[in-house]
């Protein structure tokens, strides 16, 4: 598909979902999830598609940054294909979290927020997976991995490396 | 409603004795008359056990047990009950549910035996994507009960006359609650339920959700009718993306049942639920914050007064209730407000949920009655503590709480014993902590959460636990000075009274319970520069004893090439290029390295 065109029906689905929202009670109050919406369609919230929001939606671009930049799920740079979440809750703290993010950190060679080189991982941190049963756990994308040790955490990335 | 009923009759010999088998002919000829037969199964069974009370019959859906009866009663009962869906309240065996304490459905094994289930009741035992499964279960009959039987003031006393309090954490009676958000006057009002649960370490809400997900949809529609409200949002972490999904399958069931929408089964009372996601801020549990939320705002918290019962969700009366306390409302109608005050403490009603985790056995859920103490609930139901080590510690109520240690094990639960003991009921996190950890750094870790979440507003919360951490950090590196505990204490006292939300006010209650419990710890890190229990890195170093045969494994492992020796003679390690990355340690089959 040209680039192009691409681009243009991802606006097009951003601005259905709008469409949607405002026809709801006090559709301003919908930011968040049409930023979910937009992470979702776009990978993540550039300057560009915020202005769109605020054009449509009639909301100031500096208040959709303030809520952007806000909250920890929104992304505000590209993302690599897979995203690694490393959960650092109380419970895998407790069970070792931190060894297993040190493999992850060293075996990919970035750091938290950072995305490889050859951009298929994102790392990130957790709060909390609410997984505690499975203590250490880590998310690739919306797989959970758990009770891991540093051996089971490379062969696990192994397998999305192919 | 179902079609389908279930008659057993008891042909036990002691009721057989009292005419069942002639009851059973009567039962026949009625359900004929009336037209039921085809759709009524009639089952005789074994011996009940409930002799004296004979004959027993039971009609399912709703498990109601007639006793005492006679021929003469059957034509009112089938008119009543079958018909007209009206138990005959003077032959129903009065007692205390045997499946309010849920051994009917769940598994014969001791990990229940101290537990009680009531928000959990139908957890596990249900597929939670069937709205059939739940009706099944009792579903939607306390909603049908209110909206025929009861006017919201009823429903309101009923609450209040239960005893329930908040279960997301400050114990705000919930009743009272209700009552101001009936009370104030607004253009239209609000029902929320947080689902927001971040703490790190509890995971009883998304259980709740994902296993059964329309008790928390019937109590919230409950909650409308009494406080009067037509719109309910549920307002949930967007990290947990299967309880969205049953949840959203949920509500469409429950508009397509007619349970939600306008005039609810029928009656004049319209209500209907939207799902609002989170976008992972910890900040956003607090009530004023989440609201801010929802309005699509960064989710900061605001000064109370106004409380959201009373100017919330866009200025208007909103009440806001957690996952579980929502849970806990069917019950308290179908079964009453007596029958539920009868569970737990003097000031603490029902039951709670604890997400037990950390170096415990048996890892999971459970729901124990308030009173139940910390020790029952670690050794008995959990299991106790695995590979043979000693208790240290026992952490409630997330980053909020604190650390209890083992001499407080025998303290009941309840909101005010944890608190009296320096912890707090919190949402439910339990996590147990042994000897391997060190409290110092566990503290730490907290505060980094907090510290890290603290949006910033108020300057107690932003600039204190900041300060807080570096102390914290400074010790955890042996760099710790005279007089840290007491700073620490200082400052932690000073962030409690004079933060602005609850975030901050509990902030530093994981740093001053471990100082409180474990003060020794902080003193060997400060005076002495160790780490008892091995943990801080830079307060130990690895070493390889005589015990090394020499093998190579660690030497083959370590990363930074820090392990010398030749083959089959000891070891040694270099200091300078160690960076205590604990591989070898792991990776030594003779147990030939330690810490020191």
């Amino acid at each position: 598909m040209p680039v192009e065109l691409k681009k243009v029906s991802k606006k097009d689905a951003l601005k259905k979902f709008m469409d949607s929202c405002k026809s709801l009670p006090n559709p301003e109050s919908q930011l968040i999830a049409i930023l979910h919406k937009a992470q979702e369609i776009n990978g993540y919230l550039n300057k560009e598609l915020m202005d769109d929001i605020a054009l449509e939606m009639n909301i100031p671009t500096a208040h959709i940054w303030g809520v952007a930049t806000f909250y920890h799920y929104f992304k505000l740079v590209p993302q690599g294909k897979h995203s690694i979440s490393v959960c650092l809750g109380t419970a895998c703290y407790v069970k070792g979290a931190e060894e297993v993010l040190n493999t992850i950190r060293s075996e990919l060679k970035v750091n938290f927020g950072q995305t490889t080189e050859d951009g298929l991982f994102t790392l990130q941190e957790a709060r909390c997976l609410g997984a505690c049963g499975l203590a250490p756990v880590i998310m690739i994308d919306d797989r959970i991995y758990g009770e891991l040790t540093p051996k089971k955490v490379i062969e696990i990335l192994n397998t999305y490396r192919k | 409603m179902p079609s389908r009923y279930v008659i057993t009759l008891c042909d036990g010999p002691s009721c057989m004795h009292k005419k069942s088998k002639e009851i059973e002919m009567v039962i026949k000829s009625e359900l004929e008359k009336n037209g039921l037969l085809e759709k009524t199964r009639v089952m005789l069974s074994g011996c009940l056990g409930m002799c004296k009370k004979g004959p027993v019959m039971i009609v399912n859906p709703g498990y109601t047990i007639y006793g005492g009866i006679t021929e003469k009663d059957i034509p009112e009962i089938i008119q009543k009950h079958l018909l007209k869906k009206q138990p005959v309240a003077r032959l129903v065996i009065d007692e205390d549910h045997l499946y309010n304490r849920f051994f009917r459905i769940f598994g014969d094994v001791d990990f229940f035996r101290k537990q009680m289930r009531i928000t959990l009741r139908n957890c596990g035992i249900m597929d939670p994507e069937s709205i059939e499964d739940y009706l099944a279960l009792r579903g939607y009959e306390a909603l049908g009960k209110v909206l025929t039987e009861m006017t919201p003031q009823q429903v309101i006393a009923e609450v209040k006359k239960s005893g329930l309090r908040g279960r997301g954490g400050a114990g705000f009676p919930t009743g009272l609650k209700w009552e101001i958000t009936a009370k104030a006057e607004g253009k239209e009002k609000f029902v929320i339920c947080n689902a927001d649960e971040g703490d790190p370490g509890a995971f009883m809400d998304r259980s709740a959700i994902e296993g059964d997900p329309h008790t928390v949809i019937e109590g919230m529609i409950i909650g409308g009718y009494a406080v009067g409200s037509s719109r309910g949002i549920v307002y949930i972490r967007a990290e947990y993306p299967l309880a969205v999904k049953r949840l959203e399958k949920a509500i469409v069931d429950a508009r397509q049942e007619g349970f939600l929408g306008k005039n609810i089964l029928g009656s004049n009372f319209s209500f209907d639920i939207e799902i609002r996601l989170g976008a992972g801020a910890f900040v956003c549990g607090e009530e004023t914050a989440l609201i801010h939320s929802i309005e699509g705002s960064r989710g900061m918290p605001r000064p109370r007064p106004p409380f959201p019962s009373v100017s919330g969700l866009f200025g208007n009366p909103t009440l806001i209730n957690n996952v579980e306390t929502w849970a806990n409302i069917p019950v308290i109608i179908l079964d009453g407000a007596d029958w539920f005050s009868s569970i737990g403490t003097e000031k603490s009603k029902g039951t709670k949920v604890f997400a037990l985790a950390g170096k415990i056995k048996n890892t999971g859920l459970v729901e124990v009655p308030m009173g139940t103490t910390l020790r029952e609930i670690i050794y008995e139901i959990g299991g106790g503590i695995p590979n043979n080590k000693k208790i240290k510690a026992i952490q409630t109520g997330g980053p909020s709480g604190g650390c209890l240690s083992e001499e407080y094990l025998d303290t009941k639960i309840d909101y005010e014993s944890l608190a009296q003991a320096g912890s707090i009921m919190g949402s439910g996190g339990m996590i147990i902590i042994d000897e391997d950890s060190c409290m110092v750094n566990i503290a730490k870790f907290f505060l980094e959460f907090t510290q890290n979440e603290s949006c910033g507003k108020c300057t107690p919360c932003r600039e204190g636990t900041k300060r807080m951490l570096e102390i914290l950090t400074r010790i955890t590196e042996g760099k710790g000075e005279e007089g840290d505990i007491e700073k620490l204490q200082r400052l932690g006292n000073m962030i409690k009274k004079s933060s602005l939300c609850g975030l901050g006010q509990s902030a530093p209650n994981p740093v001053l319970s471990t100082i409180k419990n474990f003060r020794v710890e902080y003193e060997e890190h400060i005076k002495n520069r160790k780490c008892p229990a091995k943990v801080c890195q830079s307060l130990f170093n690895y070493s390889i004893i005589d015990k090394c045969v020499g093998c190579g494994a660690c030497k083959k492992i370590c990363p930074t090439q820090a392990i010398s020796g030749q083959a089959k003679a000891k070891h040694a390690i270099d200091q300078s290029k160690c960076i205590k990355c604990g591989l070898c340690f792991k990776t030594c089959k003779f147990n030939a390295i330690i810490k020191s």
